[in-house]
């Protein structure tokens, strides 16, 4: 429709405001209360403009008309801003040089009204008397600073769907409050910032944690990608280039996260410059060996006390080093790898890439495993996160990835979430379920610890630990007793649908409701609810991965996915949610044992000699040791030298007692990393590495979507990029590597794979793209896969059943509880990064073990107390937090606490196909401490 | 806790309006009918009941005069104060039942009795001044009648 603005005719969208339409002409009217993201109120007014009518209309909420005539900027306008501005500043702190988002940000809405009409309130009766609130961790509210915009209130609820914020009073005592105007520190706020992004003055202000402001246009915007989970959002880092400082980050749009962050994303970002960053390469020195721990907490001598300065004490460690150059380090390091390679040969040597290096860096350490060390003895962390998954998803359909995206719920019917923590583990995915719910996708949780995504869910069951199989069998043995699957979908796009049928006949919800402790007409009501849904998502996490029957778990969630048609379509499909912000990609690039680049089987000789001529190196033909397997032949002697590259196996593999024997057993061992982790204590050589924060490179998210992150600082003393130090290393042993950035070695990468193959650094443009993409330069990629055939040998998917079988360890007189563990949403795996960033430490500070009240007192146990927690294999000393949010007869231990370690406790036993460990399910008890 | 009876009576409430949130004030005049206030965990069992987030309900319960939102004196008495009454001595009135029971405007007697307060208006302008005292209208007030109205509560 035609309207004009200003004299000015312009073409606006059916529907648009005339504040959309003015934009879209860039034409500026002022706003307060008004963000584009969030549902317009309309309540500050100073939007106003004029539409021939008796009063002004406001433009944010005003929609256009056909032929309206508008006029944003005539004298009474203007006056009429000045006035309500005028108004405003009144009430606004007297000091406005002090004003903290100014500061902080530098973008006062409000002020740059009162600059625009010279209106600073000075002609009014001042307003005062409205106190602060210095509760929370992150940030500061001032409520004499707030206008009752209501914009954080619905960034809140709109946006990050966690409804905490609200207003209390009437009239002239209105404040904004949080929860039951509880302080804002102590209400259900998560710390994510998103009020203090939206808020137009200096109400709710980020505290500060990068130096101060200076003017903002000093400061250079980098995109870039949170460098944490799977959920990979995409922000901006406001970086002081002189000082060498990222002073705030900023949620970025794309089509992953549309700006939002989380805690960490927002506030986390500060442990790259960390005064514990290592900076000079440092080699043990000849008095330190033989080797083992040399902290206090890595002996094993926990006192479950934090240091002092910091989690480790350096001191305790550094007098076992000796600095050296970087010629001195690397030959040695080359050396000693050579040795072992000729002498004992190239099965003695392993290599730990990480999930948290880059899509490149994860191919050139693999390909220095395979081509230079001459074994397939590399692997990461993939393999205590969703190595069972990807088992079982490569033999069921075909492909290890997701199938949709996590964002895809929106046009979902119901979700499955299954066992994951997703507000804590993929906090910005989170809102998007939330949201999806609000406006009507049925959400169906399932999982033994009542997580926060409960509250949000249609259908919550409480199943016992280690009893998923039993349940998803009971499931489909409903829906097809019901006849809610998809015959069609079935015949025509699966096979083995006859094996399941006659498993699953086994677990009537009778049957798998006591197994599982679950009400047997709940789980028809979950077989319905899901089975009748025109199109479902099986979204799931660590609490179906991470078991001894881990495939298992995943077959049977993608055996649910199939019977009920639920691949190939929009708002269906399989999302295991993947942890790192790069697991995905250094899966794609190679990082693990039986595998090249893209899944190819190192087992295949076609494919090998494909990989033999682009290497111009012999290959091994067998596939090698995964991560606990290699932990364990160093122990037997048969693995001898390992390089380590980002990843911390003392902490994040389970039975902590097992490994630092491991570790201590190696002949050699180098770790290049950014900080002294637990497992440096056992290397002979440690290079000082670059965070993220430091390198160009690309990742890939959960959703598939590779995109750059970019260099924001300058790397500390002489710490190098990892990409050279590996070339260098591999230089040095006989195998030259050269390449002149990160993109040639992308495209070398890209080139050996299908999913890649298009993409490049050039083309991966603002906010990535998915893979595969057949056209990345027009295309975003597909959302959904798979819709006509799967990539298997005949196309079609494979039913896999799976017989439900107790756990390994099950609990008993001595054992009575079965630990349970995993993550917090402040931290992250062995809490190197975030244990290091001021805010996440400041609100997540310390271990703990929580347990039902229920169990508490049946054990005269209470919140607060300290106990020790002992297994089969270990003990640790830690508070106690009562919580129903953990189920009867269990109990749950973060993983990130050196200094009470969770693995010290776990099971080293592994999933028979995909070799994950045992880390959700042991025996433990639990008693007060000395 | 809320009473069984009490929540039987909220869903039943509820069934009245096409959006069970529509239910909120009359759910919140219930359970401050048995309570006497409306305490944060009743908020939050409310907000359970009728499906809404607890800081919804709090707005709500802050909002409204006649919602306490922590335990009150056994009796309100509140003075209308808008300009037809204030112009009939409202405000001297006030000020001199605050003398009388000793206690100010907002702040309870000691003894848990009583607390003044004063009211925007209640329709009452015909007769004032005026004053409310929990659920009763008293009009044509002077000191005596008022002092005596209010001397007679328990
Ligand atoms: S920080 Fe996030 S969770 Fe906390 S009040 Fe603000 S928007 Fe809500
Ligand atoms: S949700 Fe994940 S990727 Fe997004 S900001 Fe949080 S940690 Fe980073
Ligand atoms: S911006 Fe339109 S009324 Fe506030």
């Amino acid at each position: 429709m035609r309207i004009t603005i200003d004299g000015r005719e312009i073409e606006a969208r059916e529907g648009a405001t005339i504040f959309d339409a003015a934009g879209a002409a860039g034409i500026d009217i002022p706003v307060l209360c008004h963000d584009p993201r969030l549902d317009p109120v309309g309540v500050c007014r100073l939007c106003v403009v004029d539409v021939g009518e008796r009063v002004l209309a406001a433009a944010c909420v005003r929609r256009c008309e056909p032929g309206m005539e508008v006029r944003t900027n005539t004298s009474d306008i203007e006056a009429d801003r000045a006035v309500l501005t005028e108004l405003l500043m009144s009430e606004q702190p007297a000091d406005h040089e002090a004003d903290r988002r100014e500061r902080a940000f530098g973008d006062n809405a409000l002020l740059a009204c009162a600059r625009r009409y010279d209106a600073w309130g000075d002609s009014l009766p001042r307003g005062g008397g409205r106190a602060d609130d210095t509760s929370s961790s992150v940030i500061h509210v001032d409520h004499q600073a707030c206008i009752l915009c209501d914009r954080c209130i619905r960034a809140c609820d709109e946006l990050q769907n966690n409804e905490v914020i609200g207003r209390t009073g009437k009239g002239h005592d209105s404040r904004i409050a949080f929860d039951l105007d509880v302080p804002m520190g102590q209400s259900t706020c998560v710390s994510c910032g998103e009020c203090a992004a939206v808020c137009p003055t200096g109400a709710l202000v980020d505290v500060a944690i990068g130096p101060e402001l200076r003017p903002r246009d000093e400061l250079e915007a980098v995109d870039s990608v949170c460098p944490y989970c799977g959920v990979g959002c995409a922000l901006t880092y406001h970086v002081d280039r002189e000082r060498n400082a990222i002073v705030f980050a900023e949620g970025r749009e794309s089509p992953g996260n549309r700006q939002r962050l989380c805690v960490k994303g927002r506030y986390g970002w500060d442990y790259a410059a960390h005064p514990q960053r290592l900076r000079v390469p440092l080699i043990r020195r000849d008095d330190a060996y033989p080797k083992g721990a040399l902290s206090k907490d890595v002996r094993g001598e926990h006192d479950g006390r934090r240091k002092p300065g910091g989690i480790v004490d350096y001191d305790e460690v550094l007098p076992a080093f000796r600095e050296a150059t970087w010629d001195e380090a690397l030959d040695l390091v080359a050396e000693r790898l050579s040795t072992i390679r000729d002498r004992d040969g190239p099965d003695a040597l392993a290599g730990f890439g990480s999930a948290k290096c880059s899509n490149e860096e994860a191919y050139l350490f693999q390909k220095l495993v395979r081509a230079c060390f001459g074994t397939n003895n590399v692997d990461h962390c993939t393999r205590l996160c969703h190595a069972s998954s990807v088992a079982a998803l490569l033999e069921g359909i075909g492909s290890g990835a997701v199938t949709t995206t996590y964002g895809d719920i929106a046009n979902a019917g119901a979700a499955l979430l299954a066992g994951t923590n997703t507000t804590a583990n993929h906090p910005v995915a989170a809102t998007f379920f939330k949201e999806a719910r609000k406006r009507g996708t049925k959400l169906i949780v399932v999982d033994p610890r009542r997580e926060a995504i409960a509250e949000h869910a249609d259908h919550y069951c409480r199943i016992k630990p280690g009893t998923d199989v039993a349940f998803y069998n009971a499931m489909m043995q409903v829906i097809i007793e019901e006849e809610l699957g998809d015959r069609a979908f079935i015949e025509e796009r699966t096979e083995n649908y006859d094996a399941l049928a006659t498993l699953v006949a086994d677990y009537p919800p009778e049957r798998a409701g006591a197994i599982c402790g679950v009400e047997p007409d709940d789980i028809r009501a979950v077989a319905r609810a899901f089975g009748s849904a025109d199109s479902a998502i099986v979204f799931w996490g660590m609490g179906i991965s991470q078991h001894v029957y881990g495939t298992n778990n995943a077959r049977c969630l993608i055996a649910l996915a199939l019977l009920t048609g639920n691949i190939g379509k929009a708002g269906a499909g399989l999302h295991p949610l993947r942890g790192q912000n790069n697991v995905q990609g250094a899966s794609d690039a190679g990082l693990i044992p039986m595998v090249y680049p893209d899944y190819q089987s190192v087992e295949d000789p076609a494919i090998r000699e494909k990989f033999e001529s682009a290497w111009g190196r012999e290959l091994s033909p067998q596939r090698g040791l995964t991560v606990v397997e290699i932990a364990h032949a160093a122990l037997e002697g048969s693995v001898k030298g390992m390089y380590i590259m980002g990843e911390n196996p003392f902490l994040s593999d389970p039975n902590v007692n097992k490994v630092r024997k491991a570790l201590s057993n190696l002949d050699f061992l180098v770790v290049q990393d950014i900080f002294l982790t637990e497992t440096a204590e056992f290397a002979d050589v440690i290079l000082p590495a670059s965070s993220y924060m430091e390198k160009l490179g690309t990742y890939t998210n959960t959703d598939r979507r590779v995109q750059i992150g970019r260099p924001v600082l300058e790397m500390p003393g002489e710490a190098r990029l990892d990409w050279e130090v590996v070339c260098d290393v591999s230089t040095r042993m006989g195998f030259p590597m050269d390449y002149a950035s990160p993109s040639e070695i992308f495209d070398e990468f890209a080139g050996l794979t299908n999913a890649y193959a298009t993409l490049s650094h050039d083309n991966l443009g603002a906010v990535g793209k998915l893979w595969p993409n057949p056209d990345p330069e027009r295309d975003d990629g597909p959302v959904v896969l798979f819709d006509d055939a799967f990539p298997t040998e005949n196309g079609r998917a494979k039913f896999v059943p799976a017989e439900w079988t107790a756990a390994r360890e099950l609990p008993d007189d001595d054992y009575p509880f079965v630990l349970n563990t995993g993550r917090l949403l402040e931290h992250w795996h062995t809490g190197v990064m975030t244990r290091r960033t001021r805010v996440l430490d400041a609100i997540a500070p310390e271990a703990f073990v929580a347990m039902h009240p229920d169990d508490g007192s049946a054990n005269g146990l209470s919140d607060g107390d300290n106990v020790t927690v002992e297994s089969r294999r270990g003990s640790v000393t830690l508070r106690l937090r009562l919580t129903t949010r953990e189920c009867r007869g269990a109990v749950f231990m973060p993983i990130h606490f050196r200094e009470a370690a969770a693995n010290l406790l776990t099971l080293d036993e592994l999933d028979p196909d995909g070799k994950i460990p045992e880390f959700k399910f042991c025996a433990v008890r639990v008693s007060a401490a000395g | 806790m809320i009473s069984t009876g009490t929540r039987s009576k909220i869903e039943a409430e509820m069934e009245r309006y096409p959006q069970k949130r529509g239910a909120l004030l009359p759910a919140l005049y219930l359970v401050q009918a048995e309570h006497g206030y409306v305490s944060s965990d009743t908020v939050r069992e409310l907000a359970e009941i009728m499906g809404l987030h607890p800081v919804e309900v709090m707005e709500v319960v802050t909002f409204y005069n006649l919602f306490f939102d922590r335990p009150q004196p056994r009796h309100h008495a509140s003075v209308c104060t808008n300009l037809p009454c204030s112009l009939r001595g409202a405000r001297v009135l006030l000020a001199q039942l605050e003398e009388h029971v000793g206690s100010k405007v907002g702040e309870p007697t000691d003894d848990g009795r009583l607390v003044l307060g004063h009211e925007e208006c209640l329709g009452a302008c015909a007769f004032a001044p005026m004053m409310r005292v929990d659920d009763a209208y008293h009009e044509d007030l002077d000191l005596e009648h008022a002092k005596s109205i209010l001397d007679a509560l328990e």
